[in-house]
This record gives C-alpha cells, sequence and structure tokens, in this order.
C-alpha cells in the first residue's frame, strides 16, 4: 500500500461536554474511494469538518503527502487540494449556480475593471454551465437563484463544485440522501468517474448496498474512534454492520 | 431504437432540442424583479399627483424640492442597504449622522477661515468620524457576535450622546459660508440640479454598481444568503461585515456633513428618525430583512416614495401628517408582496 494522500491521527474534538471524537483516525490513499461509514453521532460529520478545516482537532495530527498540516480555516485545507461536499450543501440560496458555484474564487474581469474588483459573471456562468453540462447536472436556468431549484439540482450544484475545484480529494458527507434514484444513480457514476480522474474520493453514508457498490475501502466509526477497516471484496455487509453497532471490533493495520 | 415514448421525470428541467437550458427571457426577470414593482408605485404616484394638480406638482423648483429633501436620506439609505443585503440593521445611522456633523463643524470652527481648505477638512473629519463608529459597528457585530440590532441600538445612544457632550447640547451654528453656498444651496449643471442631489445620487450610483458587479458586491449578498457557506467557501465574512458597517458609517458621515452644509448647523435634536427612515426605504425598495436579496435602485425608489408622499400631500392640500400613515402602509405592503414572492418561489 502506498504512503496515505491524507491522515487523521487520533483526533480528540469535543463540543462543550459531548466528546464527538475521541481518537480518531483515518487514511486516505490516492485514487481510491474510501467510505467513511458509521451510526448516528459516530462523529463522521465532525471528523469530516475537521479535516476539511471548518473544526480545529483539540489533540491528534492531520497528516498530508506524510507530512503535519494545520488547518486553521477551509481555506487551508482548499490550498491542498481538499473540497467537501457538505451534508447541508454550504450553497447560499439566494445566489444562482455560477455564483455558488464560484464562490469565493470569483472570475475577475480582465484588465483594469478586475483590479478594481469587477467579476466576470458572464465567464463564470458559461464556464459553471460547461461543468454542469459534463458532470450531468441539469438546470434550467444557471441564473437563477438557487433557492428557486429541487433538492437533486441542489445537491448536483455543491458536488460540481467540489469536484471541479478539488485536485486531490473530495469529501462527500451523505451525498445522495435528499436524491431520488436516478440522481443517486448519477452521484454514484459520478464518483466513481472523479476516482478514475486520480481524485481519491471520501464518501460519507449510511446506505449499505450503495458503500459497497462503490467504495473500495471501508473505515467504520463509532463512538468517536476508529473501529474496524475493511477492502471491498473482503468483507460482507453484515460485517459492517457488525462494526458500526459495536458487536465486532476489529482495527488492525493489517486490515 | 423501439419507439417508445418516455415522459422526463418531474424533478429533470425540460431541455430544448440541443439540450441547452433556457434562461428566463428578459420580460420575465423584470417583471419578477421586485424593485420594477416599486418603481411602477413611483410612477403611479407621480402621475396622480401630476393629474391632481399639474400646475404645482410638475414643476423643476417643485422637483429639485423633493430630491433635495430626499438627498440625505439617499445616502444614509445607500449604506443600510449593504447592511441590510447582510442580514444585518444599523440603527446608529441617525447618531452617527449627528456626531459626525458636530466633530466636522467644530473642527472646520477650530480651524477657521471660509475656504475650500477649511471644507475639505470638515468633510476628512466628518467621514472618519462616521468611520470610527462603523468600525465599532463592525467589530462588535463581527467578532464579539453582539446581534447587530443591540449593538447599533448601543452605538445610537453612544453617538448621540457623545455629540451632546462635545456640544454641550448647543447646535454649533458657526459653518463656513461658502460650504453653505454651494454644496449646501449651491446648484450644479447650468444652475439647474443642487448640489446635495447630485452629490447622493453619485454616491448611490457608485455604490449601487459596486454591489451589482463587484467582488465586494458578491460577497454582501453571500454573507447575507448563507453566511456559514460563504465562510466555508472562504468568503472572509468577519472582514467583509467589518467593511460594510464601517461604509454604512462613512456614509452616515457624509451624510452629517451634508446635513451641515444644507442647514448650516448641526441639528442634533432634529435626526431621531432618521435610521427607521432608511431602513423603511431600504425595505420598501425590495431589500429583504433576511438577507442576500435588494438592490440600490430599488432603495432609490424607496427613498423616493415617502417623498414623493410628503411633497404631494402638501400640494394637492392633505394634512401632510397622513404621510406617515401612508408610509407605514407602504413599508408593510411592501414586505407583504416580498414575503409572497419568496413563497411562490421557493415553494419546490
Amino acid at each position: 500500500m502506498p504512503e496515505p494522500l491524507l491522515e487523521a491521527k487520533e483526533i480528540v474534538k469535543s463540543f462543550g461536554r459531548v466528546r464527538a471524537l475521541r481518537g480518531a483516525s483515518f487514511s486516505v490513499y490516492p485514487k481510491e474511494v474510501v467510505a467513511l461509514v458509521g451510526d448516528n453521532g459516530a462523529g463522521k460529520s465532525t471528523l469530516v469538518k475537521t479535516l476539511a478545516g471548518v473544526h480545529q482537532p483539540d489533540s491528534g495530527q492531520i497528516l498530508f503527502e506524510g507530512q503535519p498540516v494545520d488547518l486553521h480555516t477551509p481555506l487551508d485545507a482548499r490550498r491542498l487540494g481538499i473540497e467537501t461536499v457538505y451534508q447541508d450543501l454550504a450553497l447560499a440560496a439566494e445566489l444562482d449556480a455560477g455564483a455558488n458555484m464560484f464562490l469565493g474564487r470569483e472570475v475577475m474581469r480582465p484588465g483594469l475593471l478586475g483590479r478594481l474588483g469587477f467579476i466576470d459573471k458572464q465567464a463564470m456562468r458559461s464556464q459553471s454551465r460547461d461543468a454542469f453540462k459534463n458532470l450531468g447536472v441539469a438546470l434550467q436556468d444557471t441564473a437563477a437563484p438557487v433557492a428557486t431549484m429541487s433538492g437533486g439540482q441542489r445537491q448536483g450544484i455543491a458536488v460540481s463544485r467540489a469536484v471541479t475545484w478539488a485536485s486531490k480529494v473530495v469529501f462527500m458527507d451523505e451525498p445522495t440522501a435528499a436524491l431520488g434514484v436516478v440522481q443517486t444513480r448519477n452521484v454514484l457514476d459520478l464518483i466513481a468517474r472523479v476516482r478514475d480522474q486520480g481524485l481519491a474520493v471520501v464518501l460519507i453514508s449510511h446506505n449499505m448496498p450503495e458503500v459497497f457498490e462503490v467504495a473500495d475501502r471501508i473505515e467504520v466509526l463509532r463512538l468517536g474512534t476508529r473501529v474496524a477497516r475493511f477492502r471491498r471484496g473482503e468483507v460482507t455487509m453484515e460485517d459492517v454492520v457488525g462494526a458500526m453497532t459495536g458487536a465486532i471490533t476489529h482495527d488492525g493495520e493489517a486490515a | 431504437m423501439t419507439d417508445v415514448t418516455t415522459t422526463a421525470p418531474a424533478d429533470e428541467p425540460e431541455l430544448d432540442d440541443e439540450g441547452q437550458e433556457r434562461p428566463a427571457p428578459f420580460w420575465q426577470r423584470l417583471v419578477a424583479g421586485s424593485s420594477t414593482w416599486i418603481g411602477l408605485i413611483l410612477l403611479g404616484l407621480i402621475i396622480v399627483f401630476s393629474l391632481l394638480d399639474p400646475s404645482a406638482f410638475v414643476d423643476t423648483a417643485n422637483a429639485r424640492n423633493i430630491a433635495t429633501d430626499a438627498a440625505v436620506l439617499l445616502v444614509l439609505a445607500t449604506g443600510m442597504t449593504y447592511v441590510i443585503i447582510t442580514a444585518g440593521i444599523d440603527l446608529s445611522v441617525g447618531g452617527v449622522l449627528v456626531f459626525s456633523g458636530v466633530v466636522s463643524a467644530k473642527g472646520m470652527h477650530a480651524a477657521g477661515g471660509d475656504n475650500w481648505g477649511v471644507i475639505f477638512l470638515g468633510l476628512a473629519v466628518a467621514l472618519a468620524g462616521g468611520l470610527a463608529w462603523g468600525l465599532i459597528n463592525g467589530f462588535l457585530v463581527a467578532k464579539a457576535k453582539i446581534p447587530a440590532f443591540v449593538v447599533t441600538l448601543g452605538t445610537l445612544g453612544a453617538s448621540l450622546g457623545a455629540a451632546l457632550v462635545i456640544t454641550g447640547g448647543v447646535d454649533e451654528r458657526e459653518v463656513p459660508f461658502k460650504l453653505i453656498t454651494t454644496i449646501g444651496t449651491g446648484r450644479a449643471i447650468n444652475n439647474q440640479i443642487p448640489w446635495l442631489v447630485l452629490i447622493a445620487f453619485a454616491v448611490a450610483i457608485v455604490f449601487g454598481i459596486i454591489l451589482a458587479a463587484t467582488r465586494f458586491g458578491r460577497y454582501t449578498y453571500a454573507v447575507g444568503s448563507n453566511e456559514e457557506a460563504a465562510r466555508r467557501a472562504g468568503v472572509p465574512v468577519d472582514r467583509h461585515l467589518i467593511k460594510v458597517y464601517a461604509l454604512a458609517g462613512t456614509l452616515a458621515g457624509l451624510a452629517g456633513f451634508l446635513s451641515l452644509a444644507r442647514f448650516s448647523t448641526t441639528t442634533i435634536g432634529g435626526h431621531d428618525t432618521d435610521n427607521l427612515q432608511a431602513i423603511a426605504a431600504v425595505v420598501i425598495g425590495g431589500t429583504s430583512l433576511f438577507g442576500g436579496i435588494g438592490t440600490m435602485l430599488g432603495t432609490v425608489f424607496g427613498v423616493f416614495i415617502p417623498a414623493v408622499l410628503q411633497n404631494g400631500f402638501v400640494i394637492v392640500g392633505v394634512n401632510p401628517f397622513w404621510q406617515n400613515i401612508a408610509v407605514g402602509a407602504v413599508l408593510i405592503g411592501a414586505v407583504y408582496l416580498d414575503q409572497l414572492r419568496r413563497r411562490s418561489q421557493y415553494q419546490r
């Protein structure tokens, strides 16, 4: 196995009296889909937000390509090529799809106008239109506020944004939770395609059939710590569910 | 291929032949735009008053009066538009206006003289005074996370109090004569357009363009629409909020200077409801108190609806106190329309 691309070691994170992560470890290897699974409250979202720079760990270490890194803000994670599709999608509902796509990385107008702070809305709109088209996200009107769009379309925008900007790792926190059958299919295909393009994808999901379909590896989180690591094909759904619920513990470096 | 007909799932938008999405036609966007409706209401008011009394209402001098009366409020409302789009509020503008006018007048008085140098000094002092209060508001809202309503209510009292402390409660009446005769009451462009109106519109246009077309404007909408999403997308949310409140404060400072020029006195007691007037104008103009939505054009309309009502009532002989009632009704109606629009648009 090569060196992990991104690795969390013994992360502890508390919110007031709630200990969300109690020494959680997690690793992501290059060009793989790894599923992070666990029951409600296992700490999946907290771990993802820690690795995305939204939360700072109380203790523990984050390694990127073997080097310890401090992720103080989401920008720090983004600079390393890490993008996240949050469970709440983190879209600005009153802005249009293109504006959301380029939020925080606006394309400036060329020349003097750009230096004065003018943004190139046309360029952003057409570039995001291309991105949506490539990723199979169907939008009636890229200039309409995101608030007017369906859950599936919003999900598509959030996923497109992350995939477009990521150069190393994409976290997807429950990306299919709000989706219908067809759109779920699209997202799963997209995950495989993104991996094939050379990115690592971390899929957070409750849905076992989905996980078994796309994940190359599975890491199980329970009560704020990693309790098991599996490779696809070496494990049954019962094993994974057992690890999630505490019936089996199986965290070895051998995994 | 078989000749099976398939229907697109309800969720999928319709695509035309090339699979291209169809942007809404221009007229549809125009109708959907909130500032369009407000503009029509303003136009309707102007038509009604013109028909009721064509000789008095339709008159350059009268139009000039309306615009001059509205000028200072327009400058306040310009800053307020930014603040409200970030889902904030600035109740302190009236107090900051008075404070800035007072320190500006005191500064010019201390420097002495009646020339442009003194006037520019006074302007700089007024802007700096406004900026200082705006920065205080911004830091307390963005960094200390105190609700804007509370912060600016506090600084409203504090800035007014500071103005009273400085003056001992007596209006400063020593204002350079040149300031009064030029910016205060003078006119530009063939002696047609009052300087006050020109300055106020220049401010509204410049900051309207910044709001609509620059990254600063985009961040303003983003922060108001979803602060957490903006933060995660790398928008420097705290710094941006501080800048927005600093802008509102600085424009309140400018408004204080303009008011000083116009009335040739600091009018300490005359700005108790400036904040509410500015907020009403912005909200009538279609800016949402929930943040993320609003335009400067709408604000301009929102400033002029009360101004036209006031003026029109006087001209057609209605007791002008009715204006307050009419503006109140327009305000509530505007917000109700906004709610209806949002409800129909966002129901998915």
